[in-house]
């Protein structure tokens, strides 16, 4: 299952995280910039999967962007690869060309998409109009 | 559109909104703490006003900034009230908050089960939606236990999809939590397998996929269903799942396995996505690997592709490792690779791949390696998986030890030699070459970290040391000075080994009628151990001490010619049996052993014979003396046996030597089973000095004979003799191996277990597992007992239970009560309604403690709750005192509990005498601000808040005055009147009073004592209210920013006295600490270089208070300087408090 969906910017800021198993709030920043770390150093012709401790990193970078998911040994890396694509897309749709700074200043947007996306730690809805079906109705709820 | 617009605009008028905060803190980059903490500081103002949608946004505010890694649970009070809010868009917000910042031990969550349970059956989807989602990640066993069955009901009859499909994978964090709730919840679960909706449909495989890698067995029966979907789904994430729990179940239904080769072989052909192929290639190899036709995507020239091929070939390793070693070239060449996951996954690989045949030349090639590693940490695993390379499965692998044990950089031969007594003499030999030569290594060893190895070998040398050739040459070389060159640890073993070795010469001496050699080693010994008694290393000092002392009184013996060499080789008597890694948890605890407690005082003599270097070989025990025969009477031997046991029993790390394996040993058929081991050597040797590796030959033949020997001597002399045993022996190597090159047989000592040890396999079990407790047998028809819980009236025998809504009574009805009267009945029912009330005043009454508690941690400042919130009304409790008699003693058991909460020490012996039960009560925060205008007054906000479902009025609100501190109060009125409160409460209802305080010295924190007395409106009755007021210095301290040239001047001047304080175990970045500074103290950031800072602040009577504020690692320094000592005293003890709190 996967434990965390982290955004990081290239700087190692933390754009937005989302733990689906509790992590100590003390111990959470020293996660965090662990993983970007592990990720930052790596170059772009190595591969998107890093051993972590007793789990996994999967991530993939969009611009100076970077989303890192954490998921456990039984996760299936390459399905997460492309959950991640997938979730950047569905940005890409709601935001139309979405950038670091739309997910900055929508963060709560943000995470309702990626609570429509994944649910207690697994993928519960991939299809992209269906996740967005409620975040449009909270539009429609706001302009109306 | 438009509309958006200016409807954002007016939002922004009136707050600073999530986008303003982003911004702003984008464009404070050099004082972000600084910025951020004032910001702290204004939604601390806006979670105190009423209007929900300020209180919401500022909760969005806080969601960012924990995410930032701020701390904020401070406000868990307030997300739990916008979670309760009406309105969707706020609620949602109060949710997302929850989901970030609450967890298992938050302690507002069970004020929350009513909300969610409101939210859960509401008819708006979303907020089904958002309380689920919500609910997910803050779940607690309470809160399973209290839900399960809503969510039940929400699974089976759900109308809309949405909500069937959270509530399906919510049962999963359910099950984990309350693992009570699967075997009645589990028809459901199977049922929405087959819903038409194809996301509850994938939501239920996910929740049975994720139950079924844990505990398969229990979910074979949906097998069909599950094959079913296989074939039909086209979703590929599903497909994932559904292939993954197949691959769970087919090693315990193996007919399963042949159904499966048809749709797993079309889903290959046919797929175009990447990873639906690696889950089908990788269950293929997990389970059906005789179906496989090689490996699809090992050559793969992707990273990614070949980083999974590796991975995937380990696991065809574990069943098929054939197969795999003809790759070898191919994973040998993936260790070239520049990606150093890849070439970590490779080195796994060559573990498992490694045989008799291939070991050396795999050694061979990472030895090349280790030299070109750039970067410690790879090299590290390189050094490591070598050693574990030749250590696996006991050096199975190993067929010539020769070569291992010369390889300089594996730091294994203590463990070799243990193990493999027939490898001992000729590893003590070569061992005793290397520490002649160690003047040739040393200084190169100690650039590589090598001379580890000398640790060793001088270790080796000493504990076999009857093995060696010229023990008196190896003790010379051992003690030359030198070797105070060496790190302190292996000048200690060698000091304590060279004892050894001069009890094996004194023994070999012992013979001779010309005790001169003896006497001459004495000397040599008392001669160079004073070079180790002046080490600056303890332990070698303590030794080189102990045994000089020993080795001056052996020499007096000697010189009266008194044969000691027995008693001296008995010091070191006894054999060391490789101890297996789990031996020490394997210990039983006899029956009635208190392991904690003395069996005796503590020995007081010293029993210098059981020093061992005990701190040496972790994975050794410490060898205990067994006194083979000494000249010691009985007596002495059997109180001295005595003391050891009691050290033995009191020693954690000591494990009785088996009686099992002793047997095992006496019963082996003696030496003539000592294998010959044909030794052919290709790699040359690398330490200088060594015998080359046709003498290798020779000198093994020579020894074992010699060994052979000696050992049928020994054998007849101690047979009787209690020796701690090896193992029994059995053959090394898998049959289809023998044919490979040397002819070997070699005996591997069991390690040792522990007597009445239990063979079990479950040590890698996690008993805290929570999958655990679901292995649950499901296919057992349900038991009446087993039910989800429904709702129901559960008073006071769940002190933790939460507290109970309007519907109290319908409740209590359902609650079964065997009454006979109808009076009875109604009477109870009346108690019952009373227990409830009190009950929810005493809920919410630790909600006050609790934010309480949040508060003091956070802000020992200047927030604090009123901590004494009771008091007694005698009237009231006369009324009440017949009824509630047994109520009153869990009442009072939960007042202790509460009081534990509460942080005054004192108060508590004057609560626990008066207060009996619970009143509807007020409660207030309150927020102590320095009046900068005038320098001795400071003002004091008070949050009144009725919690209770009465009206509140009259409230009078009285401070008992110090000689320090007094309450301002309108001209005319007496020291003792008390102050009106200017509002009156309905209930629920909060409004802030301030109240205006003259102060005259502001150098120490004081508490101030007060009372609140008010008017229940429905019973017209007074109540009083104790509380306690704590003027903290730092809140006379107001926030001033000053300039680094100013603060200079002002540190040059000369006038401040200073003092300092350190803090240990701070677990936080420096801004992060710097910001708790900032903004629980009221400093400002001067100037910030790196892990050092300087702080400003200024008292309201205008003293300056200056800190310098390092870091190294977890420890905090603060250097302060201040015109007024005793304030400055207290300011930092009470930021010590700050931080000790975190």
């Amino acid at each position: 299952m996967i434990k965390f969906v982290l955004m990081v910017n290239r700087q190692g800021q933390t754009r937005l995280s989302r733990y689906y198993q509790p992590v100590e709030l003390s111990r959470r920043a020293a996660l965090e910039a662990d993983v970007v770390r592990c990720c930052l150093t790596r170059k772009k012709d190595q591969c998107s999967f890093v051993e972590y401790k007793d789990f996994k990193l999967v991530y993939r970078q969009y611009a100076a962007l970077y989303i890192v998911v954490g998921v456990t040994d039984t996760e299936n890396e390459l399905s997460i690869y492309e959950l991640v694509h997938n979730f950047v897309e569905v940005l890409d749709k709601y935001f139309s060309r979405v950038s670091e700074l739309d997910i900055m200043f929508n963060l709560d947007r943000v995470h309702i998409i990626l609570d429509e996306m994944i649910q207690n730690g697994h993928i519960v809805e991939t299809n992209k109009s269906r996740i967005l079906a409620p975040l449009t109705a909270l539009d429609k709820m706001a302009d109306g | 559109m438009a509309l958006k617009i200016v409807k954002g605009s007016i939002d922004r008028m009136f707050d600073k909104n999530l986008q303003d905060l982003v911004r702003g803190i984008r464009n404070h980059k050099e004082d972000e703490a600084k910025y951020i903490s004032t910001c702290i500081d204004e939604i601390k103002q806006e979670l105190k006003q009423d209007n929900i949608a300020v209180k919401a946004n500022a909760v969005c505010k806080l969601t960012y900034l924990q995410m930032l890694g701020y701390d904020v649970s401070w406000a868990a009070f307030n997300i739990v009230e916008v979670m309760s809010s009406s309105k969707f868009t706020y609620k949602r917000i109060g949710y997302l908050a929850a989901s970030q910042c609450f967890h298992e031990s938050t302690d507002v969550i069970m004020l929350t089960t009513n909300q969610i349970r409101k939210d859960l059956s509401s008819p708006n989807q979303y907020d089904t939606g958002v309380a689920l989602t919500g609910l997910s990640c803050f779940v607690t066993p309470d809160l399973a236990r209290d839900l399960a069955n809503d969510i039940m009901t929400l699974v089976s009859h759900g109308d809309c999809v949405k909500r069937k499909r959270c509530s399906v994978l919510i049962m999963y964090k359910v099950f984990l939590k309350y693992p009570e709730s699967l075997r009645p919840a589990f028809p459901r679960l199977k049922e929405k397998l087959e819903d038409p909706d194809p996301g509850v449909q994938s939501a239920a495989v996910n929740v049975i996929c994720e139950l079924a890698r844990r505990n398969p067995k229990n979910y074979l029966s949906l097998a069909p269903l599950f094959f079913k979907l296989m074939t039909s789904s086209t979703n590929n994430w599903v497909l994932i799942k559904i292939i993954k729990l197949f691959g769970a179940l087919t090693p315990l239904e193996p007919r399963l396995g042949k159904k499966l080769i048809e749709p797993l072989t079309n889903l290959i052909h046919s797929t175009s996505a990447m990873s639906l192929l690696y889950e089908c290639v990788n269950t293929v190899i997990a389970v059906l690997i005789s179906l496989s036709s090689g490996m699809p995507n090992h050559s793969a020239s992707i990273q990614v592709m070949k980083y999974l091929g590796l991975l995937a070939m380990s696991k065809i390793l574990k069943t098929h490792p054939k197969s795999v070693q003809s790759h070898k070239d191919l994973i040998l060449q993936c260790l070239d690779d520049k990606d150093e996951s890849i070439r970590l996954r490779a080195l796994d690989l060559l573990y498992g791949m490694v045989s008799k045949k291939n070991l050396m030349e795999i050694v061979k090639k990472l030895m090349l390696h280790v030299d070109k590693a750039e970067g410690t940490t790879y090299r590290d695993e390189l050094l490591t998986k070598i050693i574990d390379i030749c250590s696996q499965s006991n050096y199975q692998y190993i067929t010539n030890f020769e070569w291992s044990v010369s390889q300089p950089v594996t730091p294994h031969p203590p463990g070799i030699s243990v193990s493999w007594w027939t490898i001992r003499v000729f590893a003590v030999a070569q061992m005793a070459t290397l520490l002649d030569n160690a003047h040739l290594l040393t200084g190169s060893m100690q650039r590589n970290g090598i001379c580890e190895v000398l640790y060793a070998a001088a270790w080796i040398c000493g504990e076999f040391s009857e093995h060696l050739e010229n023990p008196l040459q190896t003790l010379e070389a051992m003690l030359r000075p030198k070797v105070a060159t060496l790190p302190g640890h292996i000048q200690a073993v060698y000091v304590q080994n060279a004892a050894k070795l001069f009890a094996t010469v004194l023994k070999s001496q012992e013979g001779n009628t010309d005790s001169t050699t003896a006497q001459e080693t004495s000397q040599l010994m008392i001669d160079r151990l004073p070079l180790f008694v002046q080490s600056a290393n303890l332990e070698v000092q303590e030794r080189a001490s102990c045994i000089l002392q020993l080795v001056k009184y052996i020499q007096k013996l000697q010189q009266k010619d008194v044969e000691v060499a027995e008693e001296v080789i008995a010091l070191f008597a006894g054999e060391l049996n490789p101890v297996a890694p789990k031996a020490q948890k394997k210990v039983p605890v006899p029956e009635g052993l208190d392991l904690d407690a003395w069996i005796n005082e503590p020995p007081s003599e010293s029993e210098s014979e059981d020093e061992q270097p005990k701190a040496i070989f972790a994975k050794e025990e410490p060898k205990h003396s067994r006194p083979r025969h000494t000249e010691v009477d009985e007596k002495e031997l059997a109180r001295r046996r005595e003391a050891r046991k009691q050290e033995q029993a009191n020693n954690p790390f000591y494990i009785k030597a088996s009686p099992s394996s002793q047997k095992v040993y006496q019963d082996a058929p003696g030496v003539e089973h000592i294998p010959v081991v044909q030794i052919d050597l290709s790699v040359p040797l690398k330490v200088p000095g060594l015998p080359m590796s046709d003498q290798y030959v020779k000198l093994e033949e020579e020894r074992r004979q010699k060994e052979r020997a000696e050992k049928k001597k020994k054998e007849k002399k101690k047979r009787k003799e209690k020796r701690s045993g090896r193992g029994k022996k059995h053959d090394s190597g898998p049959e289809s191996e023998e044919d490979i090159t040397p002819a070997h047989m070699v005996d591997i000592v069991t390690e040792e277990m522990p007597e009445n040890a239990l063979p079990s396999d479950d040590d890698d079990k996690d008993p805290n597992d929570p999958h655990k407790a679901l292995d649950i047998d499901l296919d057992k028809p349900l038991a009446d007992s087993e039910k989800l819980p429904v709702r129901s009236h559960r008073a006071a025998e769940a002190p933790k239970s939460p507290a109970e809504d309007g519907d109290a009574e319908s409740a209590a009805t359902q609650e079964p009560k065997k009454k006979s009267g109808k009076e009875k009945r109604e009477k109870k029912k009346d108690k019952d309604r009373d227990r409830k009330v009190s009950l929810k005043c005493s809920v919410s009454l630790q909600i006050q403690f609790s934010t309480s508690r949040i508060f003091n941690e956070l802000s020992p400042s200047s927030f604090w709750v009123f901590n004494e919130k009771k008091s007694s009304k005698h009237k009231k409790k006369k009324q009440k005192k017949e009824k509630e008699e047994k109520e009153k003693k869990k009442k009072k058991k939960k007042h202790h509990h509460h009081h534990h909460h509460s942080d005054g020490g004192g108060e508590e012996s004057v609560q626990n005498g008066t207060v009996e039960e619970e009143e509807p009560l007020p409660v207030s925060v309150y927020d102590i601000q320095g009046n900068l205008q005038d320098g001795s007054q400071v003002v004091v906000s008070v949050i009144f808040e009725n919690k209770c479902d009465s009206f509140l009025k009259s409230m009078e609100f009285n401070v008992l005055d110090s000689l320090n501190s007094k309450l301002q109060r309108p001209e005319g009125s007496g020291p003792h009147d008390g102050l009106t409160v200017p509002f009156q409460l309905p209930p629920g209802v909060s409004n802030e009073a301030r109240f205006v305080f003259t102060v005259q010295s502001i150098v120490m924190p004081q508490k101030l004592k007060g009372t609140l007395t008010f008017i229940v409106k429905d019973s017209s009755t007074h109540e009083k209210l104790d509380f306690k007021l704590h003027f903290t210095c730092t809140s006379y301290l107001i926030t001033t920013p000053c300039y680094s040239d100013a603060f200079a001047k002002l540190l040059e001047s000369g006038d401040l006295k200073g003092s300092s304080v350190r803090l240990e175990g701070v677990n936080m970045p420096f801004h992060h600490l710097l910001a708790r500074i900032c903004f629980h103290h009221h400093f400002s950031v001067v100037e910030r270089i790196d892990s050092c800072a300087s702080m400003y602040s200024r008292s309201i009577q205008g003293h300056h208070v200056c800190l310098l504020v390092k870091t190294s690692g977890q420890t905090v320094s603060i250097d302060a300087k201040c015109d007024e000592p005793t304030l400055l005293g207290n300011v930092l003890d009470e930021i010590k408090q700050t931080f000790s709190q975190c």
